[in-house]
């Protein structure tokens, strides 16, 4: 059992979680994630870490509400435990000297956007941080992020912070910071990653997503992960989550989380991700 | 033996032999068809005690028995028939139990045609004595006895182990070296012990209860138990040899293979792996009462001719699809146990025999709808000795299907191996130990069970984990003594 120390919603749909789990938080890197299950009978979810405490023993996932997991994680209440919090698995982000990097963060990617950006700026990177929102009051973190970034830059669908639109924006924001940019890491829903890959793609900036497809075990047991880059079949579980964007065949990375769709609308009272467009503003209604 | 010669000893002999041989092997009660292919309880209901002492008393008690040599962990099978036969159960048990830590499992999972009972000396007559029911008989009475009796365990060594795995062969080496004393810890990757007891084979044919009073067991023996932890992600081996004083690894087989056809990433198609996984660990047929989502399919081709492979077959009948076996060999080189095949076909699932799928076709909203496939015919033999399938030119077909399930096979995990220097690594992604002491080539790590010799069984499985655990406590002992 893993006891949950804090979890408290940070923007509407938004929670951020805070449990004990030692054994993870020791060896926790940037990019990686945990396997969660809110309780016995739940399912087991992936979920990024966005921040860790190796002397505490803790780690933080900020989690969007998009149906019935994640429901269940934002009504646990500080004090409780979790029956598992497993990992930390995935490969760490690549971090090295890059030069000048572009952080790109949405909903829970401006979470575990931070845990990157900080690695990159210990290596002396240049670290420009994007967070995209529907909305200035969807924004979080920005203070924790500036302290390892060289500038933050804000896209909100409706213009009320920053850039208006969606990641479409990039190639703008990329030419305004006036240094070539040798890397770009997105965090955040699929369709931001595919959005944004379309958008650096003319650049020819080598861009980096974290993918997020439906898991399982997260150990590379089950193959329910797999995803196509470079016309190879790999197991994001184990051979990602980070992949080269340009390679990743996203329609059928979008096509396969939608495996359970309908299925899983029967526990559910509210909709999925997609069908609100991912970036909603409307707060769950519990 | 000198006294068998003796003229006095002869009629008795010749009395055995002149017993009318019965070779009526006794049926075990089923769930009847009808009822069970709606339910996930137990298939085979077990013998009554009276049937038990019937089919043990057809036991010839032969002076050499072959059984005990084709037994992989060599029980005292005819001793323990003959306990059964007088009705001394307790003392069945208890010669059972001295070889085979987890018969209630194997009794029930063991390809027993391909061991003892296939050089039973009925067996030519068609009368082999039903091993495997008499087994699973003993430990079903035991699991019926008010109380369990926790042998008495020595003082302790001081000397602690790490186990990677909660399945057979972690279960085995947990449950042998605990015994001796030694400290016992076993890290599992996954939310519950046994491995693919647990995740891989479904509810009716093997019960979760009896896999979790096995593992409860242990516990109360005193074996530690770590749920939810990755070796080679939550901490290395290298890492755990710094508090532990040896290391076993038991990881199993559990990287589900693909055909690297066309249409593999189409939704609707699975691994086995994957589909029984939901089924058995998340409990996905009780879905929507359990988390965990699953598609309800109309018709579901399995591809493999395992065990494996009639389990999913089975499992999706039971969720209510029409279910298809698809195997590229014919009905005699199936490779799974006789009794389950004999079920599958029982319940209705349709087999495929000679055919090969070599694409499959998906609808426009990416979710699979056929299947295209070749008709094979046995050419030569290959290695293993089994006709070698060759595709029939020109013999092409579209097959629709709304699922495929990929059940072909599974290897080891690379996970450990990658995070282990120092760790010899076979061609097929196995562990390379000495047979018979399960060392590997890193000092203080021994390995067994799939791991290292790729999917295989449970018994085997277990009995490698007994070498090691023999290998260990040696090990260990000669190791200076703690205080
Ligand atoms: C490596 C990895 C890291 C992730 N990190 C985070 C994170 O830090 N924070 C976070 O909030 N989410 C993260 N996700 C996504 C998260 O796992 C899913 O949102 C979650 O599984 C949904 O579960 P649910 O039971 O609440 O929703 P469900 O009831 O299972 O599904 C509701 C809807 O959510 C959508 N959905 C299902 N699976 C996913 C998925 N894997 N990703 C996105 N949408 C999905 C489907 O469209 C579905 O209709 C990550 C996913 C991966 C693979
Ligand atoms: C569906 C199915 C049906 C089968 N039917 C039969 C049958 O009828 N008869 C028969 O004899 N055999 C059968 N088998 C084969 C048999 O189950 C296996 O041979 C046996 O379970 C192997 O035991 P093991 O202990 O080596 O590995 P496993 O049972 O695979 O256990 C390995 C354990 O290690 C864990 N693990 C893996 N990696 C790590 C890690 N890095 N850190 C921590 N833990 C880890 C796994 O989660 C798993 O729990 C079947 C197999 C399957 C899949
Ligand atoms: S989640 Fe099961 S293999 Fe990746």
């Amino acid at each position: 059992m893993f006891k949950l120390i804090d979890n408290y919603m940070i923007v509407p749909n938004i929670h951020l979680l805070t449990v004990e789990a030692p054994n993870v938080a020791r060896e926790a890197r940037p990019g990686q994630f945990v396997i969660v299950r809110a309780d016995n009978e739940g399912e087991r979810i992936p979920l990024s870490l966005s921040d860790w405490d190796a002397e505490k023993g803790t780690v933080t996932m900020a989690v969007m509400n998009v149906g019935k997991t994640t429901s269940r994680l934002a009504e646990l209440e500080a004090g409780t435990s979790m029956p598992t919090v497993v990992g930390p698995l995935g490969n760490p982000s690549e971090i090295d000297e890059f030069g000048s990097v572009l952080c790109v963060g949405g909903c829970y990617g401006i979470g575990s956007i931070y845990p990157i950006a900080r690695a990159l700026k210990e290596k002396n990177n240049k670290v420009f941080t994007v967070l995209e929102a529907r909305s200035s009051y969807l924004m979080y973190w920005e203070e924790k992020l500036r302290g390892f970034s060289d500038k933050i830059i804000y896209i909100s669908r409706d213009g009320t912070h920053g850039y208006r639109g969606h990641v479409n924006q990039l190639p703008d924001i990329i030419e305004s910071l006036g240094v070539p940019i040798d890397r770009v890491i997105i965090n955040g829903c699929t369709l931001l990653l595919k959005k944004a890959s379309d958008a650096t793609r003319p650049l020819g900036i080598k861009t980096i997503v974290s993918l997020n497809p439906i898991m399982i075990d997260g150990t590379g047991m089950c193959g329910v992960c797999r995803v196509t880059v470079g016309s190879k079949t790999r197991f994001a579980c184990v051979d990602g989550p980070d992949f080269d964007a340009h390679e990743v065949d996203w329609d059928e990375l979008l096509q396969r989380r939608k495996s359970y769709m309908s299925e899983e609308a029967k526990p559910l009272r509210t909709s999925g991700c997609e069908k609100r467009g991912c970036l909603t503003t409307q707060p769950v209604v519990r | 033996m000198a006294e068998d010669k003796t003229p006095g000893k002869k009629p008795a002999k010749k009395a055995k032999a002149r017993k009318k041989l019965d070779l009526d092997r006794r049926d075990i009660p089923k769930q009847p068809v009808e009822a069970r292919v709606r339910n996930f309880d137990e298939v085979a209901l077990g013998y009554s005690a009276e049937t038990a002492i019937e089919e043990a008393k057809r036991c010839l008690v032969c002076k050499k028995p072959k059984c005990i040599g084709s037994c992989p962990v060599e029980i005292d099978i005819t001793g323990f028939i003959e306990c059964i036969a007088q009705g001394d159960f307790a003392e069945g048990v208890r010669i059972l139990k001295e070889k085979n830590l987890l018969p209630a499992i194997c009794g029930r999972v063991c390809p027993q045609e391909d061991q003892c009972e296939g050089v039973c000396a009925l067996t030519k007559k068609k009368g082999e004595i039903a091993i495997g029911r008499l087994e699973r008989f003993l430990a079903d009475w035991e699991a019926e006895q008010p109380d369990i009796e926790i042998p008495v365990i020595p003082p302790p060594t001081g000397r602690r182990v790490a186990v990677v795995g909660g399945g057979p062969a972690g279960l085995t080496v947990a449950g042998d070296l605990i015994r001796q004393g030694h400290g016992v810890t076993i890290f599992e990757a996954l939310h519950e012990m046994g491995g693919v007891l647990i995740y891989g084979i479904p509810e009716f044919r093997l019960p979760k209860r009896i896999v979790k009073r096995e593992v409860d067991y242990l516990e109360k023996l005193g074996v530690e138990m770590v749920t939810d932890f990755v070796v080679g992600k939550t901490r290395t081996i290298d890492s755990m040899l710094e508090e532990y004083d040896a290391v076993f690894i038991g990881s199993g087989a559990g990287l589900p293979w693909f055909m690297d056809i066309p249409g593999e990433n189409l939704n609707g198609v699975y691994s086995a792996n994957e589909y029984l996984t939901r089924m058995n660990l998340m409990k996905g047929y009780k879905f929507p009462d359990s988390g965990t989502p699953i598609v309800k399919h109309k018709k579901v081709a399995v591809i493999g001719g395992g065990n494996v492979a009639m389990d999913c077959a089975r499992t999706a009948l039971r969720l209510g699809a029409e279910s298809h076996i698809i195997y590229r060999r014919s009905r005699e080189e199936l490779p799974a146990r006789l009794e389950e095949i004999e079920n599958t076909e029982e319940e209705g699932v349709t087999f495929q025999f000679l055919t090969l799928p070599i694409r499959y076709i998906g609808n426009d909203n990416g979710w699979v709808e056929a299947m295209e496939c070749l008709r094979m015919e046995l050419g030569e033999p290959d290695q293993s000795g089994r006709r070698r399938p060759v595709p029939i030119e020109g013999s092409e077909t579209i097959i629709p299907f709304d699922a495929i399930i990929c059940a072909i096979g599974n290897s080891p995990n690379p996970l450990i191996a990658k995070t282990t220097p120092g760790l010899e690594i076979g061609r097929r992604g196995n562990i390379v130990t000495d047979e018979e002491t399960g060392k590997t080539t890193k000092d203080r790590v021994w390995a067994g069970g799939d791991v290292a010799t790729g999917a295989a069984t449970v018994i085997l499985a277990m009995g490698a984990g007994r070498k090691a655990a023999r290998s260990i406590h040696e090990y260990l002992g000669s190791l200076p003594v703690k205080s």
